[in-house]
Formats: C-alpha cells, sequence, structure tokens
C-alpha cells in the first residue's frame, strides 16, 4: 500500500439492506490519493452498494467508511448535499437532465455551488472542452449519442474539481470503442490529479489497462492487490 | 513550540480563504441571483405548457373571483343601505302635558345633540290639520271633541354614526321625561343590516373554503409538477442539490399560478361589472337614484392579487416540504 493518505477507507464494512440480503460482508480497502482504480466483478457482487455507500445513498450496517479523512458515520442527513458537492458522480445511465442544454447540465455542480455565472460559464466551458463536447455546448442531450451523453456526465462531474472521482459502469452502454475513448478520459483526468474509482464489469476492457482491480465476489474482497 | 513562529500562517490562511471565495459571491447575493434565476426560470417552465398552467390558473382565477364578487356585491348594498339611511327617522310622540312651548324648546335642545342633523316640532293642532287633509277621515274626527293626536318631534340622526349609534341615541331620546312612546323608523334598516352582517360572515366563510380550495389546486398541481420532475430531483440529490435548491421552483410555480389565478379573477370581476353596470344603472333610474355600481377599487385589487399569490405559495409549499423528502437516490 502506497504512503499517501488514502482518499477512500473501508475498515470491515458490512452492508445488509432491509431485506436481509448480505451485500457486502467484512470489505476493507483503500484507495490512495491521486490513485485510479478499477471495482470488479460479476454483477450483484456489491460494486454498485459500494459506491453508494461512497456517496452517502446508503449507510453502512457496520464498519467505518472514511473518505478524505472524513468518516462519513459523522455526516448527518442536512450535511449530505455538501458532502456530495465535493465527489464527481458518473453513472451508467447517464442521469443527464433532458430539457437542459449540455452547458446546464454540466454547470449543474456549480450552480449549486452558487457560483457567479461568469466563472460557471469560464469552468463549464473549460469542462466541456476536456471532453471534446465545447462545440455541442448549447444542444440538448437527447439529440447526442451515447458516448457523448457520457461525457456531458463527465464534463459535469468533473466541473467542480472533486477530489474523487465515482463511476458506475460508465460505459456499460457504449460499444467497445467508445468505452476504450472514455476510459482514456480517465486516465488523463486522473494523470490531472484527481482519485478516481471505476465500477465496471468489463473486464476485456480494463484487462490491458495498468490500474489496480479491487475485485468483489459475492459481498467479499476476492483480492487486494498492492500497487 | 508554542510560541509565535514568524514564518508561521495566520489563523485563517489567506491562500485557502482566496481558493474558498473564488467565484463565490457572499451569501446574499449568491441566494439573490439564484431566486432571481428560478424567478423567472418556473415562469419559463409555466409557458413551456401553456395549456395546462392556463387551465389551472383559470380554477384558481374563478374560484377567487367568487369571494371577491361576493364582496364586490355587499359593497354595493352598504353603498345602497347608506343611501337609504337618509329617509331614517325617529318620531318622538310627546305627553299631552308638555306644552306648545316646552315642546319647541325641547326640539331646540335636542337638535343641538350631536349626530341630529335635522328636527321638526309638529303641535297637536298641526298634527290635526295633516290627518285632516292626509286622511280624509276629517269628519270623523269631527266626531271626536278632543284633539287625539299628540304632538311629535321628528328626528333625523346623522347616518354617518352607523346603525349601532343612531339607535343608542334615538333609545336616549325616548328616555326623555317629556317622550310619551318614540317610533323609531330604524327598524327594518336594522333587519336589513342584520341581514347584511349575517351575509358578509358567510361571504367569509365562502371566502375560507375557496381560500381552502386554491390550496388544494395548486397543491395538487405541484405534486403532479413534482411527480413528472420526480428524476430530475433524484438527480439534483445526487449532484449534492440541498433541499431548498430543489424546492426553490416549486415554490415560484405557486407564486406565478396564484398570481395569474389573482389577475384573472380580477379580469372575471371587471367583465362581470361591465355586464351588469348597464342593468343597474337602469334600475337606479327608475328609482330616481344615481346609484353607480362600483368595482373593486386599488385597494380591493391588490388584495385580491395578493391573496392569490399567497394561497399559490402556500399551497405549493405545503405540497413540497411532504413530497419532495420522499423522493431520493435509491
Amino acid at each position: 500500500m502506497s504512503s499517501a493518505p488514502a482518499i477512500i477507507e473501508l475498515r470491515e464494512v458490512v452492508k445488509r439492506y432491509a431485506g436481509g440480503q448480505l451485500a457486502l460482508d467484512r470489505v476493507s480497502f483503500s484507495l490512495a490519493r491521486g490513485e485510479m482504480a478499477f471495482l470488479t466483478g460479476h454483477s450483484g457482487a456489491g460494486k454498485s452498494t459500494l459506491l453508494k455507500l461512497i456517496a452517502l445513498i446508503e449507510r453502512p450496517s457496520r464498519g467505518q467508511v472514511i473518505i478524505n479523512r472524513r468518516n462519513l458515520s459523522s455526516i448527518p442527513a442536512a450535511g449530505i448535499p455538501r458532502y456530495r458537492q465535493g465527489l464527481g458522480l458518473i453513472f451508467q445511465d447517464y442521469s443527464l437532465l433532458y430539457d437542459r442544454s449540455v452547458f446546464d447540465n454540466a454547470a449543474m455542480p456549480l450552480l449549486l455551488r452558487g457560483m457567479r455565472p461568469t466563472d460557471i460559464a469560464r469552468r463549464v466551458d473549460a469542462a466541456l472542452d476536456t471532453v471534446g463536447l465545447l462545440r455541442y455546448r448549447d444542444k440538448l442531450p437527447v439529440t447526442l449519442s451515447g458516448g457523448e451523453q457520457q461525457r456531458v456526465g463527465i464534463a459535469r462531474a468533473v466541473v467542480g474539481r472533486p477530489y474523487l472521482l465515482l463511476a458506475d459502469e460508465p460505459t456499460g452502454n457504449l460499444d467497445p470503442a467508445l468505452s476504450a475513448e472514455i476510459m482514456r478520459l480517465f486516465a488523463r483526468l486522473n494523470e490531472g490529479g484527481t482519485s478516481v474509482l471505476i465500477a465496471t464489469h468489463d473486464l476485456n476492457l480494463i484487462s490491458s489497462l495498468p490500474y489496480r482491480q479491487i475485485v468483489l465476489e459475492h459481498g467479499h474482497m476476492a483480492t487486494a492487490e498492492a500497487s | 513550540m508554542n510560541q509565535p513562529h514568524p514564518n508561521r500562517p495566520p489563523p485563517a490562511s489567506p491562500g485557502r480563504a482566496a481558493r474558498r471565495d473564488r467565484g463565490r459571491p457572499w451569501l446574499g447575493a449568491r441566494l439573490g441571483q439564484q431566486h432571481k434565476r428560478d424567478f423567472l426560470d418556473s415562469l419559463m417552465r409555466l409557458y413551456a405548457k401553456p395549456l395546462g398552467s392556463l387551465l389551472t390558473a383559470a380554477v384558481i382565477g374563478i374560484t377567487l373571483a367568487l369571494p371577491a364578487g361576493l364582496w364586490v356585491a355587499l359593497k354595493n348594498v352598504d353603498a345602497v343601505s347608506l343611501g337609504w339611511q337618509g329617509s331614517l327617522q325617529a318620531s318622538l310622540f310627546l305627553r299631552d302635558t308638555v306644552t306648545p312651548e316646552a315642546g319647541r324648546a325641547l326640539t331646540r335642545r335636542i337638535s343641538q345633540r350631536d349626530g341630529v342633523t335635522r328636527t321638526r316640532y309638529i303641535s297637536r293642532d298641526e298634527a290635526l290639520a295633516e290627518f285632516r287633509e292626509l286622511s280624509g277621515f276629517g269628519d270623523a274626527l269631527d266626531i271626536v271633541a278632543d284633539n287625539p293626536l299628540p304632538a311629535t318631534i321628528v328626528v333625523q340622526p346623522d347616518t354617518a354614526l352607523g346603525p349601532m349609534k343612531i339607535d343608542a341615541m334615538l333609545r336616549s331620546l325616548a328616555a326623555l321625561p317629556e317622550v310619551d312612546r318614540a317610533q323609531m323608523d330604524q327598524a327594518w334598516l336594522n333587519r336589513l343590516y342584520a341581514m347584511l352582517d349575517v351575509l358578509r360572515r358567510a361571504v367569509f366563510i365562502i371566502a375560507l373554503l375557496l381560500g381552502l380550495a386554491v390550496l388544494f389546486i395548486v397543491g395538487n398541481t405541484i405534486r403532479l409538477d413534482i411527480e413528472n420532475r420526480r428524476e430530475e430531483i433524484r438527480i439534483l440529490r445526487l449532484l449534492g442539490a440541498t433541499d431548498g435548491f430543489i424546492r426553490r421552483p416549486f415554490l415560484y410555480a405557486g407564486f406565478w399560478y396564484g398570481l395569474a389565478g389573482g389577475v384573472l379573477a380580477w379580469l372575471l370581476l371587471v367583465v362581470a361589472l361591465l355586464a351588469l353596470g348597464g342593468p343597474v344603472r337602469h334600475l337606479a333610474g327608475l328609482y330616481d337614484s344615481g346609484f353607480v355600481l362600483s368595482g373593486l377599487g386599488f385597494t380591493g385589487s391588490m388584495a385580491l392579487l395578493g391573496c392569490g399569490i399567497v394561497l399559490g405559495w402556500l399551497g405549493s409549499a405545503l405540497t413540497v416540504s411532504r413530497r419532495l423528502s420522499a423522493i431520493q437516490p435509491r
């Protein structure tokens, strides 16, 4: 394990849903600051649950989730919006607002923080430029392809300069060529210093990439390779 | 280590503060800017689906127009009855022991009282003459040896006093020792006022009920709005939107519904008053009255719009706070 302070640290995390289903069983791992890693495993292995715990969509039944040196159990419900503003979330279904332009979608995190319109415009244009969509800034998301929509999602996730990017099957709806392109985009963002955790079951896509894989099997850690 | 060090950064590191402050105006300006945007955004949203918005506004408008119309009607009846007060008078029948001189003196004293506009003394002889002339029973009176008619003081009160004070004043006049009996011609007017009071209360109750109806109408519309934007709300929560941020557009939508409803109600009333104006003028003409139908007036109009806005906002607020918390990312 690297000596850099961890951005994500899970200690013996157990998540049992109300129905009794055990989604995560004593899961421990950490992601170093500035690291990029893949969270893999078959569907139902607990990848989504793990991301939900980090995004405070769910709370663990037992164990500690420490993000950016902050124990999430110390964050009350009222503090969740502020906490989530510090994350960059990317979803399989893109989760865009389809009645708003590409620009307005990417601007939303800055709007939530109450930034000045001029500053918002500058930073959103920069983020759209990073994902190569600046020319589509005034279009509606429906007029874009799936890959382009996901890049809007990524622009929205990075526009607020989050300390951690969390992606849940970001290439799940994309063909291999587009998926590879999206992965290159994540790699580029990681080179810029952002910590990235990507949940995916597309092992073909990531097998050739030089990043650590954290594998979940039926809610257990399968491997915790040191990198 | 604890002693001050020249290189030690000040408690509030300027670099850090600047980083946090960059692009982040002070809270007031930030809120103002967000409110302005949501204010106009919510209007554009309603404008984007004009038929639905118009229908909601129309229902609110009609609901508001009803109590407002009743209120205008009451106001006009009040104005008419105030005119009728001019004919209001009381007759004080004096005891037969009161001499004409004493009667006239009493009349002068009464005419100096506050709230008395006019008095007239009718002596027993004058009353007899008047009766002989007007009734046609003159011959019958000849049979009666004594003049059976009492002297009378006719008192006309100042109508500006209002029915309560007039009533009190006439009662005190009736209690004077010289007065045998007082006949108050305002009994029917009192009944009218009592009736108006009942009507006023009824209008108040109707207004309350219809105001409640507006709350429900707006609440239901906003509830549907929220349902239609469930996915958007879920996404906004994932991005870290606060409850206030999510709530605001719906509150402003309520504001716009209320305002539009108020404006429509106002227009409905104006049209209704225009339509009634002609027939009312004709009716007033038949009564030799210059009565003109009065409308809401400026204060009334503002109150109508204000009621619309407050009810729209409140209807939305009551719904939003209950509904939004149920929509959380899964």
